[in-house]
């Protein structure tokens, strides 16, 4: 649900970070949070339990500049990937404008991936959302691990949609920009349209 | 997707602001806030400076959304006002006209008594406005007056966005 201020001249946009538990979410947002400028930043909110593992999300506001005179601000959400936190997943989602989908690349973690895909879609549903027509991405995240499958099998399983996809790196920043520019341009596109 | 927007026009926001320039006065509070409940700040009046507005925003959004998820589980249709003390400052939060969130801090200049009592006039005006906004909403844009200035949004003007 964007949020369209013209007092203020404000476009506000919400992009959900979605995907199994160590996927490397709350990693994506502590990189655009690293190499982000002081100016275009908002505090980066991270609800964790004791163990750093995401007990209800993470939060960054994000200052995109001006489009046609109004400030674009994007905020990112995590959801905790644990599949008992669904009750949380599932507040976290309500009025994404964007949803982008973290698969870990491992092959162990290819059940959780595929399950997580499906939490996802039941989950949007509930809010009135479809995953077919929302803005989306999907991300395959720890390419440098050696027990990574090969992206064209991960794509034939994980693919939704053919939505873009991107191979990344959470910590070394490979991939995560990329990711997060798909979504927000699908979403800025998605405005032009109303 | 699009009615599900929430569109503020500068006159809406005035009258919002206005009201709740009322509650912060009637209520000595030290600021008032008014969220959306998806986590995006609406307008607000008092110390605001003081406070990361933002960050604020989002987390009583996630602490309503929570509080709301908490009342279900066992039975309540909602949890209508949530209220934290602290040493110094408090926080009263509550719904109003179902979509949007009260956000009041006040200290020892105030009472919750006295909050509860001005929240309660403002709930009105609040859900009365929004009712009318709903009605706006729904009749559809008046020619003229709102054109709405991203349907020339180009596709430079996106790329220039993200240019680093």
């Amino acid at each position: 649900m964007t949020f369209i201020n013209y007092a203020a001249k404000e476009i506000n946009c919400k992009i959900v970070y979605y995907g199994p538990g160590l996927g490397g979410k709350t990693t994506n947002l502590q990189y655009i949070y690293s190499k982000t400028s002081p100016d275009a930043k908002g505090k980066m909110i991270s609800l964790a339990t004791e163990t750093d593992r995401t007990l209800f999300f993470d939060f960054l506001p994000l200052d995109l500049g001006t489009i046609r005179g109004f400030t674009t601000r994007f905020h990112l959400y995590t959801v905790p990937g644990q599949v008992f936190y669904d009750a949380s997943r599932k507040l976290i989602l309500k009025g994404a404008d964007g949803v982008i989908f973290v698969a870990d690349s491992q092959e162990e973690r290819m059940e959780s991936n595929i399950e997580s895909i499906r939490n996802l879609e039941t989950n949007l549903k509930q809010h009135g959302l479809d995953l077919k027509s929302l803005p989306y991405a999907l991300q395959f995240n720890k390419r440098d691990l050696p027990n990574a499958m090969p992206v064209d099998e991960l794509y034939r399983v994980l693919n939704y949609k053919r939505e873009p996809t991107f191979e990344a790196v959470a910590p070394q920043g490979r991939g995560v920009f990329d990711t997060l520019k798909s979504v927000a341009k699908q979403i800025l596109v998605e405005l032009r349209k109303r | 997707m699009a009615s599900m927007d929430l569109i503020l026009y500068e006159e809406e926001i005035h009258r919002l602001e206005e009201v709740l320039k009322r509650l912060r006065h009637d209520s000595n509070a030290r600021a008032v806030f008014l969220i959306d409940k998806n986590g995006q700040q609406m307008a607000a009046d008092g110390d605001v400076d003081q406070f990361d507005t933002t960050s604020l925003a989002s987390l009583t959004a996630g602490n309503v959304a929570a509080t709301d998820s908490l009342a279900k589980l066992i039975g309540e249709r909602e949890f209508s006002v949530l209220f934290h003390e602290g040493e110094r400052d408090h926080i009263h939060i509550s719904i109003v006209a179902k979509r949007a969130i009260l956000l009041v801090i006040f200290d020892e200049r105030s009472s919750l008594g006295l909050v509860r009592l001005r929240v309660k006039r403002a709930s009105n005006e609040f859900d009365h406005i929004f009712e009318q906004m709903a009605q706006k909403a729904s009749a559809g844009p008046v020619e003229g007056t709102h054109e709405t200035p991203f349907s020339e949004i180009t596709d430079d003007d996106i790329d220039a966005l993200f240019s680093d």
